[in-house]
């Protein structure tokens, strides 16, 4: 993704948390993350990676990838987050396909790792998955899942991130 | 938000127990792994669990032995079996020991995300169906008793909280509604149970004789006392003794049982010897104690003394929803008792027993039951074998509230008019058929000045 991209993405975090949220460009994700059978890189692996260097100054860090992530009984994943904790990652990789798997148009792709952003990030503040389908933080099994739903928390899981923000204050 | 199920996932593979637990919780499940079979079955022993999803190739406990042995710890749980190596061979045998399915690793996040969602909507349904079923099925018990209503509810409740202390209790009930079975039942929850349980009819004795029966006599107290003998005082020590129709006995009686009752020793009539007293006192009456005190007939004090914990049964027309239930029991008891193939009653008979009054209670309805049923020649009772009298309309339908009690006493008295003509005066017979004992039917022919030639 370019630079500009990753800003506005960075912005629509910034938005939706209401956090002070920025950018640093990191070299990336080290070789022992990746699975040489599978050609793909483990998304477990890369938030251990993630948690041996999270800055002092940070709460959260969203780890944003090219390469394309698993688990190991999974064929793919769009990214793993801590729930309650403090890493996450997401992956372009698939964000960047149609589902028949042609390349997606530039704005759309934007628009899916926004959305996989917030997700991801809304689980390390605890919340899990919706199953109100257009809230961000339903589980997306597909990019016709991601592009199903809204670059947006519904009431219930703002109501809930709340909760749980103010629980966290207050202990 | 409500708590999602319980996830075990058992794999000998850390990266794999780590991701595949961090999957299912963003779920919002709450997951616990184990990296062998017999860690598996110690987690098991801890918790219930609604899912488990196994390795099926482990070293040492393989996932089918897991599979196995989890079954009948957890028999509600889901076992997913997990494989890389997937043969027919392995999954009709994973299948065969009650597996719920199979994966083949790297499956479809779709498949995983399916396979769990589908199970745990089955799962509460399943939970959701046992709730219903219970509500469904929903009734008190206290010992014996059984109940749908919520009045019966707290009686038992407050009779549960009574049997715990040793304090006197009071039981006030119309005849019939079950006074002495709830008496027997505090005693056989209380810490008295081992104790004898005594019974005594206050109202079927003369003054004199009551006072020998509760207190004993010694030889040559009274004419015919011709050896000593323990009373009810004595014979319960230990255990429970149930004054029942407490408000019929006479001020000279209720002046001893005071004094019984406040210095917990006694004489034997005819005896000089204190006698220490070691008896939980339930006490019993279908009368208003508290106008009977008004009315100067009964001690104040030992009203209060007796009035510790006061248990109100309600009669059977204000607990009608019980009747079925009620039936059922009683029907199962005669079945056992006469041997007859018994089933139930006919839809009309069963709206002619919701549709009576119940003027004898639960007694009444357990003798309609009865006579029914030595009647019957098939499983079904009928209208026809339950000969209920139909209920007696008031004829003053503009009737105003204050004439309310009125005419309730005047359908009972009219009641018991008929069913007295209708057994030729067999006081016996008559008193059976109204639910209630010969005492409480020659009590009432009394108090409502019943005479044979009206």
């Amino acid at each position: 993704m370019d630079e500009e991209a990753l800003e506005r993405v960075r912005r629509q975090v910034e938005g939706a948390f209401a956090l002070p949220t920025r950018l640093t460009a990191v070299n990336g994700p080290p070789g022992e993350t990746r699975d040489a059978k599978r050609g793909q890189h483990s998304s477990t692996r890369i938030l251990r990676w993630i948690l041996t260097g999270i800055p002092r100054s940070a709460e959260k860090v969203l780890g944003i990838t090219d390469v394309d992530l698993f688990i190991p009984v999974l064929t793919f994943v769009f990214g793993e987050a801590q729930v309650g904790g403090s890493a996450a990652v997401v992956s372009t990789a698939r964000l960047r396909l149609t589902y028949d798997d042609r390349p997606a148009p530039h704005d759309l792709v934007e628009g899916r790792l926004v959305k996989e952003c917030l997700h991801e990030l809304g689980h390390t503040f605890g919340l899990v998955h919706c199953p109100e389908v257009a809230c961000v933080m339903s589980r997306s099994n597909s990019v016709l899942d991601v592009d199903q739903k809204r670059a947006a928390l519904c009431r219930d899981c703002r109501q809930r991130l709340e909760d749980l923000i103010e629980e966290r204050n207050r202990s | 938000m409500k708590p999602k199920a319980s996830v075990l996932v058992v794999d000998d593979e850390e990266i794999v127990r780590d991701s595949l637990a961090s999957w299912l919780e963003e779920d919002g499940y709450r997951v616990d792994t184990a990296p062998d079979g017999p860690s598996a079955l110690a987690k098991l022993a801890e918790r219930a669990y609604a899912i488990l999803l196994v390795d099926l190739k482990m070293p040492g406990m393989d996932g089918l032995e897991v599979l196995t042995k989890a079954r009948p710890m957890q028999p509600d749980a889901a076992v997913i079996i997990m494989t890389a190596y997937a043969t027919v061979d392995t999954a009709v045998q994973a299948m065969k020991q009650g597996a719920y399915d199979y994966l083949v690793k790297p499956f479809e996040p779709e498949e995983l995300s399916l396979m769990v969602g589908k199970l745990t909507n089955a799962q509460a349904l399943q939970q959701e169906n046992v709730l219903l079923r219970k509500a469904l099925k929903r009734q008190c018990e206290f010992k014996d008793m059984l109940s749908k209503s919520p009045k019966m509810e707290a009686v038992f409740e407050l009779a549960r909280t009574a049997a715990k202390s040793n304090s006197t209790v009071l039981v006030l009930g119309e005849s019939g509604t079950g006074k002495e079975v709830l008496a027997r039942a505090i005693h056989a929850e209380s810490l008295r149970r081992e104790g004898p349980f005594v019974g005594v009819s206050c109202a079927a004795l003369t003054e004199s004789l009551l006072e020998s029966e509760l207190f004993g006599h010694e030889k040559g107290a009274f004419t015919g006392a011709t050896g000593s003998a323990r009373g009810k005082f004595e014979i319960a020590a230990g255990g429970t003794l149930f004054l029942d129709e407490i408000g019929d006995i006479s001020p000279k009686l209720q002046l001893d049982l005071l004094r019984v009752l406040d210095a917990k020793e006694f004489r034997r009539v005819g005896g000089t010897q204190l006698i220490k007293t070691d008896v939980r006192i339930i006490a019993a009456t279908n009368r208003d104690l508290k106008k009977l005190v008004e009315s100067g007939t009964f001690r104040e004090d030992l009203y209060y003394r007796l009035n510790v914990i006061p248990v109100t049964l309600p009669p059977l027309r204000e607990r009608k929803e019980d009747i079925p239930l009620l039936v059922d029991h009683f029907l199962a008891q005669l079945r056992a008792e006469m041997h007859k193939p018994l089933e139930a009653v006919s839809k009309e008979a069963m709206e002619l027993l919701m549709a009576h009054e119940w003027p004898g209670n639960v007694r009444e309805l357990r003798n309609v039951l009865e006579r029914a049923a030595v009647l019957t020649r098939g499983p079904i009772l009928t209208p026809l074998e339950l000969d209920l009298t139909p209920p007696v309309v008031s004829g003053s339908p503009g009737g105003a509230a204050a004439e309310g009690a009125d005419s309730l006493r005047e359908m009972e008295r009219r009641h018991i008019v008929t069913t007295l003509k209708q057994h030729h005066w067999n006081i016996t017979r008559s008193a059976k058929a109204l639910g209630i004992d010969r005492v409480t039917l020659y009590n009432k022919i009394k108090r409502y000045q019943i005479r044979e030639d009206e």
